[in-house]
């Protein structure tokens, strides 16, 4: 791509710091230069193994696809079994697979995990606590869990606000959900 | 005066003060989610859905287009203030929009961007009234060989027009067609891919899947974006555009309208090509192009106008055909399934009332846009300040929640996080969710039309070539499916000039791949 043309000179100060919204910067102007700069922001392209990686996950599932519903039996165009569908669509996904293996290695449209892919892998694990946790201790506690972890560890708020702000959620969920629709999510209190 | 009637009626309904409520519910809550930065309309409409489980079917459409006009709108609010576009249609606005922030003249912009949308929404109800009939009209005679050539066509061109990798759209599509095929097979009751599960017995909702995919993949993946540098936006005053900003934007208002409108129809991310489309328009006609890019008025009318108006005539393939026309028409479908309704040819003769109903909702809910948006801009400004640290988990606990509240079942939560991990991986390795999302909706009317098909034809699959209106879709599918690929050869061959040229679209793809 036309990646860091002009980009380093018009780019903003990166990175979390508070920078100033006034003139102290010389921003990009034209959409050319913004696009440029949209490139700059954007998390390093994965490589070929990473494009090779997708395509064989893909080749998997189509292949496993394709086995199960062979399994399932094709019958005839005119008397078609269940599996004759799902086969012919897993076969356009094998090939699409194949093809993007062999010639869609050096594409850049894949993003590298880099230090930061941390945040949503944090965030998943406490997602994956809250659905598994919710059935058995009701919603408020995995809920403020998640808020405080959320707020705290990945966005770096202060202990201070972090607190408040999850015990109020916590409380307008309640509220919402309990109180005011009688839903029947399971709930502690 | 016979045609008139109904849609006479449909406003009846809609001006019932219930449903003018859940408009204004709508709108308002649409626009708090789609404010947030990151989440664009589909993303804000798939967190949404459950709210419209518990209302009928017709309330339940007239919040949608509540949801959806207010998502849009916030989308053009971020845009302007944050330089983050919602989706790929508000990103021409930025290029303007956020000039004219930075000289202090937010409020002109947002304010004309709402005019402008209005105008532009507003025009391309008209224009639907009037086409939506003859369409269907037209279609009542399509047979389950029209529907497949119609449906495999459609999901062909998202994934085409989506920006990034064709193949990886295509691939998308298809796992969203197998992803469809899950559960009972009409046809023969047999189970599929079920792998014993009872719950998979039924087949997997839409809803889940569109949660996940949309919403709770686009929040992981900003969680590790960089959307917390953006800067917090400054005071919006003054939204009433003066005189002199007007006489700019009226010419590009009214042309936006009209080019929005006729591109909207056509299938594959309408609203994103019509916002290109009119900023480029614009600039050609202007006396003094350079002045786009640095503030123009008429480059943020023009385009908010335009995606504007096709994002409602993309509403005409939907309503007539049952074909959605993007993912954001996906997610529209796959509402109106939940609560009853199968868009489709039969549905302005048999459902009169409702199908006038979503239509006039539209004036509505646009009106509501242009009453809401002027005078509260300040308070949606306000919601951005608040730091994405603290919205990102509150946006993902009303995800979970509300999955919840479905069904009352874990299961379809379980299914949520599982839809919102893949949605964050395909974004990672560059798959967009749009054609999964698209293909999954359109899979079963696609794999039973196409059975169908081959029943009346006694198996014969050349006997899609004998109709007409199936063999000219069919010959379009087959020209989009195979001219990229001859094209790609042709400048292979010529071998520098590839280079070139793709230096030349660099900026599109930038902006698409942007988004």
């Amino acid at each position: 791509m036309a990646g860091g043309k002009g980009g380093s000179s018009a780019l903003p100060a990166g990175g979390d710091a508070p920078s100033g919204y006034k003139e102290d910067l010389p921003e990009a102007l034209t959409p050319e230069e913004l696009a440029a700069q949209w490139e700059e922001e954007k998390p390093p392209a994965a490589g070929p193994l990473a494009n090779a990686a997708s395509s064989l996950v893909v080749l998997a599932v189509g292949i496993g696809a394709l086995v199960l519903s062979f399994a399932m039996g094709l019958g005839t165009p005119e008397k078609p079994q269940p599996g004759l569908w799902p086969f012919l669509t897993s076969c356009v996904m094998v090939a699409l697979a194949l093809f993007q293996l062999v010639w869609g290695r050096h594409n850049r449209d894949a993003e590298k995990f880099t230090r930061m892919s941390f945040a949503p892998l944090t965030g998943l694990v406490t997602l994956a606590a809250m659905v598994a946790l919710m059935p058995l201790i009701g919603f408020e506690i995995p809920s403020l869990i998640l808020c405080i972890i959320w707020m705290k560890f990945l966005g770096s708020e202060t202990w201070r606000s972090t607190l408040l702000v999850s015990a109020i959620v916590v409380a307008a969920f309640y509220g919402i959900f309990v109180l005011a629709l009688g839903t029947s999510i399971p709930h502690l209190f | 005066m016979d045609f008139l009637n109904p849609v006479l009626n449909g406003f009846s309904v809609v001006l019932e003060p219930m449903n003018l409520l859940y408009c204004l519910i709508g709108v308002v809550i649409g626009m708090l989610i789609g404010v947030l930065p990151g989440l664009g309309p589909a993303a804000t409409i798939a967190i949404l859905l459950p709210l419209t489980y518990s209302v009928e079917p017709v309330t339940a459409i007239i919040m949608l287009a509540g949801i959806f006009y207010g998502a849009q709108y916030g989308g053009t609010i971020t845009s302007v203030l944050l330089r983050l576009p919602g989706e790929a249609s508000s990103v021409v606005t930025v290029f303007d929009g956020y000039q004219m922030a930075r000289q202090g003249k937010a409020g002109t912009a947002l304010g004309l961007a709402a005019i402008g949308s209005f105008i532009g929404g507003t025009a391309a109800i008209i224009g639907l009234t009037f086409l939506a009939p003859v369409v269907a009209g037209f279609a009542l005679d399509f047979g389950p060989a029209e529907y497949s050539a119609l449906a495999l066509l459609g999901i062909l061109l998202v994934a085409t027009i989506s920006g990034g990798s064709k193949a990886k759209a295509l691939i998308a599509a298809a796992v969203g067609l197998l992803l469809a095929t899950v559960g009972r097979d009409v046809f023969t009751g047999e189970s599929r891919f079920t792998f014993g599960s009872l719950q998979l017995a039924d087949g997997i909702d839409f809803v889940p899947i569109a949660m996940g995919l949309f919403g709770l993949g686009e929040i992981l993946y900003n969680l590790e974006e960089r959307h917390r540098a953006a800067k917090a936006p400054s005071k919006v005053s003054n939204v009433w555009p003066s005189k002199s900003d007007l006489k700019y934007a009226s010419g590009a208002i009214s042309r936006g309208s009209v080019l929005g409108f006729f591109l909207g129809i056509l299938p594959g991310g309408g609203a994103t090509i019509a916002s290109m489309a009119s900023y480029a328009m614009e600039k050609k006609r202007a006396k003094q192009p350079e002045r786009f890019g640095k503030g123009a008025p008429e480059g943020v009318a023009g385009p908010e106008t335009a995606n504007n108006a096709a994002a409602t005539s993309s509403f005409i393939p939907l309503l007539t055909l049952g074909i959605p026309a993007n993912a954001t028409m996906a997610l529209m479908f796959g509402a109106l399934l939940i609560q009853g309704v199968t868009p489709g040819p039969q549905l302005v003769e048999q459902n009169p009332d409702l199908f006038w109903g979503v239509v006039n909702s539209m004036y509505i809910g646009n009106i509501l846009l242009l009453i809401m948006s002027l005078p509260l801009v300040g308070i949606f400004v306000r919601i951005l300040r608040v730091r994405a640290a603290i919205l990102a988990p509150i946006t993902a606990l009303i995800t979970l929640l509300g999955a919840y509240t479905i069904n009352n079942s874990m299961f379809d939560v379980t299914l949520v996080v599982f839809f919102g991990v893949l949605g964050y991986l395909m974004k990672k390795f560059g798959f967009e969710p749009g054609p999964l999302v698209l293909a999954f909706v359109l899979g079963e009317l696609l794999e039973s039309s196409l059975r169908r098909s081959l029943l009346v034809f006694g198996g014969d699959p050349t006997g899609f070539f004998t109709r007409p209106i199936s063999a000219t879709l069919l010959l379009v599918f087959l020209l989009v499916a195979v001219l990229p690929g001859v094209r790609s050869m042709i400048t292979k061959r010529k071998g520098t000039t590839a280079a070139a040229e793709s230096a030349g679209n660099g900026t599109n793809q930038n902006i698409k791949e942007k988004v």
